[in-house]
């Protein structure tokens, strides 16, 4: 069972409404990804990359197709039963990193597991392994001011892995920052697919971003290039 | 599950500028409540401390207050008779006919003359008067024009010191002492001998008589015959009840209290929206991040109800603070009845204070509701496109 795909993406549209305007930014989307995966999405601007990511990650709803992740239907889900599948099974990484900025790294990496039963002790003790993992362990009491891009985007994949959920997601997550940062951020998300058993997407426009994943998927318009 | 208040609390000091704003704005409404509400205590507190339960005051029947009774000789006399009267060691009945009078004297402050209520009354009058004492100088002797007054009021009567004068009708009183009148309506008195109050002011009449009936049945026949006697045009009632009826002085001030607290508080609770407006206005993306994290709508919308209640919270206590610099300060007010300056302490009590922290919360809580919903109603998406 270890091959079946994690997510089955089937026949997806997304029409945005602007004004009198149909913009359709998905347009029949199939594709499947398998555990373990780090899948770079590519392609233009404006291509739906970042749409079809907020489908599958279940922050938003598609116009008609289906969304399996894990074998549950997304779209099925209510807002509440999203929300708990989001904070369960997984974990965000923005191009803006989206900290907040009046909490330390800790407390930032901390928020996820206040939706959770654990117990103080024990959501410092998994805040400090994701810290570890992401090598800023020394740096988790300072706030996000106080860190460099680098640094900040470093919290926020440990704030996205902190519930140990089996997809991350990531749009554009090098987009603010410098090569060496950039390259550091690949390495902890290819780390994560290659032996923590996470199965990573990945928008990018950086070709050498998109070389660290195990496959790259294009998109033009709407639609998967062959 | 609700996001640790310390994110609320450092939200609430990260935009200082405009929290200081808004707490100071609070702060400035709790205050003025606080001490609206502390002057009706006082008020209250200076009638409501006033009497004996044992003792039975006498007026006209259709007086509204003493000042304005009258109560002739002849039915004094009636009322000396009475079986139900108690005697004192000495057999004599205890009972004492007074003279209320209203002469004028000058303010310390210099802004102009004020009523002052004179009350004649006899060594009965001052025996069932315990919680009155001296506390400078020594009390009038009849028959010298002598008057002791009270504390309170030679704190804003010019001359009232022990030595000074008051002007009583043709005639002068020197101030011998002064008396403590324990919080009481007697705080707002001077006093002399009754048939000297008489004689100077020409009056045939007392205005109250002041009566401690043998015990608690005796009060009640006594209360009882005194209404039912046609003969006897008077009023009966206990000394307490009729001090604390005279409370509706307190009424108007509640009444402002009221409407300036309603009127403000109204415009706290739009500067509080305003600042909560703001703070959502520029944290759209953060919560459009914790809805993606799992945060639901609910939580959002307690998020920013508990931020405003913390903010406006923080202005009550200020507002505490402020309005302490008030306690126990004296000041005076008109009676509306008697015309007379009435002496009274603001009381600014832990309850009070409590209240007001309470309703700036409430505020805060209001101010927010509107800014918490528009926060929680945005979608995910467009909130996480927010710049
Ligand atoms: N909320 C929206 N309302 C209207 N149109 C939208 C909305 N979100 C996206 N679109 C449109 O859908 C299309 C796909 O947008 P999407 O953000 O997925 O592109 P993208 O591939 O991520 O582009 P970029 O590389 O610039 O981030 C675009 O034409 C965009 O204008
Ligand atoms: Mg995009």
């Amino acid at each position: 069972m270890a091959n079946d795909p994690i997510v089955q993406v089937r026949d997806l549209r997304k029409v945005f409404r602007q004004g009198d305007l149909d913009v359709i930014a998905l347009n029949g989307v199939s594709v499947d990804i398998a555990p373990c995966e780090f899948v770079a999405l590519m392609g233009p601007s404006g291509s739906g990359k970042s749409t079809l990511l907020h489908l599958i990650a279940g922050i938003d709803r598609p116009t008609s197709g289906t969304v399996l992740v894990q074998g549950i239907n997304v779209a099925e889900l209510n807002e509440s039963q999203l929300a708990d599948w989001r904070n369960q099974n997984v974990g965000f990484v923005f191009q803006t990193f989206n900290l907040i900025p009046v909490l330390t790294g800790f407390e930032n990496v901390e928020l996820p597991l206040l939706l959770t039963q654990l117990k103080r002790s024990e959501r410092r003790r998994q805040v400090e392994t994701a810290l570890e993992l992401v090598g800023l362990s020394d740096r988790m009491h300072h706030r996000p001011d106080q860190l460099s891009g680098g640094q900040q985007q470093r919290v926020a994949i440990a704030r996205a892995l902190v519930t140990d959920p089996a997809l991350i997601v990531a749009d554009e997550p090098t987009g603010n920052l410098d090569a060496k940062s950039a390259a550091d951020v690949m390495l902890i998300l290819q780390a994560l697919a290659r032996s923590s058993g996470k199965t990573v997407i990945m928008v990018t426009h950086d070709p050498k971003a998109a070389a660290y994943g195990t496959r790259s998927l294009h998109l033009e318009k709407g639609e998967i290039a062959a | 599950m609700a996001l640790p208040l310390k994110y609320n609390l450092r939200n609430v000091i990260v935009r200082w500028r405009s929290s200081m704003a808004t707490v100071l704005g609070i702060a400035a409404v709790v205050a003025v409540f606080i001490v609206l509400r502390g002057m009706a205590r006082g008020l209250e507190a200076s009638s409501g401390n006033t009497g004996d339960p044992r003792n039975v005051l006498i007026v006209r029947k259709g007086s509204q207050a003493e000042s304005g009774s009258l109560v002739s000789r002849e039915h004094f006399r009636t009322l000396l008779y009475m079986e139900e009267v108690a005697r004192n060691e000495r057999n004599e009945p205890v009972i004492s006919a007074e003279v209320i009078v209203m002469v004028t004297a000058p303010r310390r402050d210099g802004s102009g003359e004020a009523n002052v209520l004179l009350r004649g009354l006899t060594p009965r009058g001052m025996e069932l008067r315990p919680q009155v004492s001296l506390v400078a100088g020594r009390w009038f002797e009849p028959g010298h024009h002598e008057a002791v007054v009270s504390q309170r009021l030679a704190r804003r009567f010019a001359g009232f010191e022990v030595g000074g004068t008051i002007r009583a009708g043709p005639t002068t009183l020197a101030i011998v002492g002064q008396m403590d009148g324990g919080g009481s309506a007697f705080d707002s008195e001077a006093w002399l001998d009754a048939d000297e109050a008489r004689s100077i002011f020409e009056r045939d009449q007392y205005s109250s008589i002041l009566v401690r009936p043998r015990d608690e049945a005796a009060l009640i026949r006594l209360v009882k015959k005194v209404e039912e006697d046609k003969r006897l045009t008077l009023r009966a009632e206990r000394e307490v009840e009729y001090y604390a009826k005279q409370t509706l002085t307190a009424k108007p001030i509640k009444i402002v209290a009221s409407l300036l607290g309603m009127a403000m508080s109204l415009g706290a609770v739009f500067a509080a929206m305003n600042t909560m407006y703001a703070s959502v206005a520029s944290r759209t993306r953060e919560i459009g991040t914790l809805r993606v994290l799992g945060f639901s709508r609910r939580t959002v919308v307690a998020c920013f109800v508990i931020e405003g209640g913390l903010l406006a919270g923080f202005g009550g206590l200020v507002g505490c603070l402020l309005s302490l610099l008030m306690n126990g300060y004296s000041a005076g007010t008109l009676d509306f009845q008697s015309f007379a300056e009435t002496v009274f302490q603001f009381r600014i009590t832990p309850d009070l204070m409590l209240l007001g922290v309470a309703f700036s919360v409430a505020i805060g809580v209001a101010g927010s509701l509107l800014p918490a919903l528009r926060a929680a109603r945005l979608p995910v998406i467009s909130a996480l496109k927010a710049p």
